[in-house]
C-alpha cells in the first residue's frame, strides 16, 4: 500500500515539475529575449511584469477551435502532439535531482533517456506527414534529416561521459563526477548541448520550422490545444536537455553543502538547469538560423569528429588515471 | 590572427550587454510620450485671431478646411462711421483628409492656427474626424510656447529694425520721455531676450473685440499670457 502511494507521489511530483518548469523557462524566454532586444516583453498579464502571460496564452489556446484539415490523416494528426510531448515527461522520471532523489533509478538510465528523447522528434514527423500540406511535409522531412544528423554526435558525447564514469546509471554518473571533468569533458559538453539544441529544433537550428520559408513546418496546420502541446513540448525539451546536460557534464546535484543537507541538491540541480536553459534562450537571440546545408555540414564535419575525438580522449585519460 | 569563434562570442556579448541596459520601449498608455514642442499632432484654432481671409482654405493642398462666415455691422461710434467685420460661423478641419503639411499654419497672416502636440483624437467613424471650431479651440490650451530664439543665431529683422528706430528716436528726442529710455536700452542690448522688446509696444494693438472673443472660448483663458498679440496657453494639460 505504502509502495503504491510512493509511486503515485513520485508521479505527481514529476508531473508537477513537468508542468511548471517549462512555463518558467517560457516566461524567462519572454522577458530575457525582450530585454536582449531592448524591449520590455509582457507587462500586463497578472499585474506584475506580465508573470501570468503564459497562463493567459494557455487559456487562449484552450478556447480556440480544434481544426483538422479535410485531407489529413486524422488519427495520426491527432496523435502527433502527444507523441511529441510525452517522451520528455518520461525522460524526467529518470533524471536525478538530489542524492537518492530520482523518479526511478534505472541501471541503464542514460541509454533509456537517449532512446526516449529520440522518440519526441517522431511527433514532428507524424505531424508533417499527416497534415497533407506541402510545407508541413517539408518541415517534417527536415526534422527527420536533422534527427539523423545530430543523434550521432549526441549519443557519442553522452557515451564519453558514461565511459568516464564507468556506468550508464544517471545517479551513478553524478556520484562519479569530479570538478576536473569540466575541462576533460568540455568538448563533449559543447557537442552534447549543440546536438541537443538541434534535436529540439531550437534556433539557430530551427530549419524545420523556419517561418520565413515554410510557415511553421510540421506544425503549420495545428490550432488550439494541439498547437499548445507542441509548444509545451519544445519548452519541456529545453528543460530536459538542460537537466540532462547538467547531470552529465556539470555534476547534477553536486555542490557545496550537499553533504550536510542532501535536499540542497535539488537547488543545485535547478540552478544548473535554469542557467543552461538561459543559455538556450541566449543562443536563440544571438545567432541567426543556419541554412540546411550548413546545418548538415556542422553535424557531419564539425560535431561528429569532435565527439569521436572526445571519445578517444576520454578513453586515453581513463586508462591513464586508472 | 583571427581566433575561431570570436564572432560567436561577440554576438553573445552584444545581446548580454543589451540585456543589462534599460530598454527603450515607451510604455505609452501608462506613460505619456515627451513630444518636442514642434510636434505636428493636431491643428488648433485661435478663433479671435481669425479674420476669415480664407487663405488657409485656399492654400490647403487637399482642401480639408471648410469656412463659413457672415458680415456684421458694428454701430458707428460718436463722430465715426459704421464698420463691418467678418464673423466666423464655421471653421472645420477634416483630419481624415489633412496630411499635416502645416501650410495653413504657415500661411495664416494673423496667427490664428497653431500646431499642438496633442495626438489622441482617434475616432471609430471616419466622419467624426471633421472637427469644428469649438474642438479646434479647445486644443489651443495644449499649444506649447514657441522655443526661444537661438542666442548665436541671426536676430530677427523685426528686432533689428525696432532697435534701430528706437536708437534713432532716443538720439533725436533727448530726455523728453524718460519711460521710453529704459525700453531703448533693453532693445538695443544684443543679449536681450528675443521677444521682450516689442512686447509692451504691441500690447495696445490687441483688438478690443479679440479680448471679448477670448471669453467666448469654452476653455477659460486663465493663466494665459499675451505675447505679441497672441495669447499663449499655459503648458499644463487641462484634461
Amino acid at each position: 500500500m505504502t509502495e503504491a502511494l510512493e509511486v503515485v507521489l513520485r508521479i505527481v511530483l514529476v508531473l508537477g515539475v513537468f508542468l511548471v518548469v517549462p512555463l518558467l523557462v517560457g516566461q524567462t524566454e519572454h522577458k530575457a529575449m525582450a530585454h536582449m532586444q531592448s524591449r520590455l516583453g509582457p507587462m500586463y498579464a497578472g499585474g506584475f511584469h506580465g508573470w501570468a502571460q503564459l497562463v493567459a496564452d494557455g487559456v487562449k489556446f484552450a478556447q480556440k477551435e480544434d481544426i483538422v484539415p479535410a485531407a489529413a490523416d486524422r488519427t495520426v494528426f491527432k496523435l502527433a502532439p502527444a507523441v511529441a510531448l510525452i517522451p520528455y515527461l518520461v525522460v524526467l522520471v529518470a533524471i536525478p535531482v538530489a542524492p537518492d532523489w530520482v523518479g526511478h533509478d534505472l541501471d541503464a538510465g542514460l541509454f533509456f533517456v537517449l532512446a526516449v528523447m529520440g522518440v519526441g522528434v517522431l511527433g514532428s514527423l507524424m505531424a508533417g506527414w499527416a497534415s497533407a500540406n506541402k510545407f508541413s511535409l517539408l518541415g517534417g522531412l527536415r526534422s527527420a534529416a536533422q534527427l539523423m544528423a545530430y543523434e550521432l554526435p549526441f549519443i557519442l558525447a553522452a557515451a564519453s561521459v558514461a565511459m568516464a564514469a564507468g556506468t550508464l546509471s544517471l545517479p551513478g554518473i553524478v556520484e562519479a563526477w569530479e570538478p576536473w571533468w569540466l575541462l576533460w569533458q568540455l568538448p563533449g559538453a559543447v557537442v552534447f548541448f549543440a546536438a541537443g539544441l538541434a534535436e529540439l529544433q531550437r534556433p539557430p537550428f530551427d530549419m524545420p520550422v523556419a517561418d520565413s520559408e515554410i510557415i511553421f513546418g510540421a506544425y503549420t496546420e495545428y490550432t488550439g490545444l494541439r498547437f499548445a502541446l507542441f509548444l509545451l513540448a519544445e519548452y519541456a525539451g529545453i528543460v530536459v536537455l538542460s537537466a540532462l546536460t547538467a547531470v552529465l557534464f556539470l555534476g547534477g546535484w553536486r555542490g557545496p553543502f550537499v553533504d550536510a543537507v542532501p535536499a540542497i541538491g535539488v537547488v543545485w540541480t535547478l540552478v544548473k538547469t535554469m542557467a543552461l536553459a538561459f543559455v538556450v534562450i541566449w543562443l536563440r537571440v544571438a545567432y541567426p538560423r543556419l541554412r540546411e546545408d550548413q546545418l548538415q555540414r556542422l553535424a557531419w564535419q564539425g560535431l561528429v569528429p569532435l565527439a569521436l575525438g572526445q571519445l578517444a580522449l576520454t578513453g586515453v585519460v581513463a586508462v591513464v588515471v586508472a | 590572427m583571427k581566433i575561431p569563434g570570436a564572432g560567436l562570442a561577440k554576438g553573445l556579448a552584444v545581446t548580454m550587454r543589451t540585456m543589462t541596459r534599460r530598454s527603450v520601449t515607451g510604455q505609452y498608455p501608462d506613460v505619456k510620450p515627451e513630444l518636442p514642442p514642434r510636434s505636428r499632432g493636431v491643428i488648433a484654432l485661435l478663433e479671435e485671431n481669425c479674420t476669415v481671409c480664407m487663405l488657409c482654405a485656399r492654400e490647403c493642398p487637399d482642401w480639408c478646411i471648410y469656412i463659413d462666415s457672415h458680415k456684421e455691422t458694428i454701430p458707428a461710434p460718436p463722430g465715426g462711421r459704421e464698420r463691418q467685420r467678418n464673423v466666423l460661423d464655421r471653421f472645420d478641419i477634416d483630419f481624415s483628409l489633412c496630411m499635416y503639411c502645416g501650410i495653413c499654419i504657415e500661411v495664416c497672416p494673423f496667427d490664428a492656427l497653431f500646431w499642438s502636440p496633442e495626438f489622441e483624437y482617434a475616432e471609430l467613424d471616419i466622419r467624426d474626424l471633421t472637427h469644428g471650431k469649438e474642438r479646434l479651440g479647445e486644443w489651443m490650451a495644449t499649444v506649447p510656447p514657441p522655443p526661444a530664439h537661438d542666442d548665436s543665431g541671426v536676430r530677427p529683422k523685426e528686432l533689428e529694425s525696432a532697435a534701430a528706430a528706437l536708437a534713432k528716436a532716443a538720439a533725436g528726442a533727448g530726455s523728453e520721455r524718460p519711460s521710453r529710455h529704459r525700453r531703448d536700452k533693453a532693445a538695443a542690448e544684443p543679449g536681450a531676450p528675443a521677444a521682450a522688446a516689442p512686447e509692451p509696444a504691441e500690447e495696445p494693438a490687441v483688438d478690443a473685440l479679440a479680448v471679448e472673443a477670448v471669453e467666448d472660448v469654452e476653455t477659460p483663458p486663465t493663466g494665459r499670457r499675451a505675447l505679441g498679440g497672441v495669447v499663449w496657453a499655459p503648458e499644463e494639460d487641462e484634461r
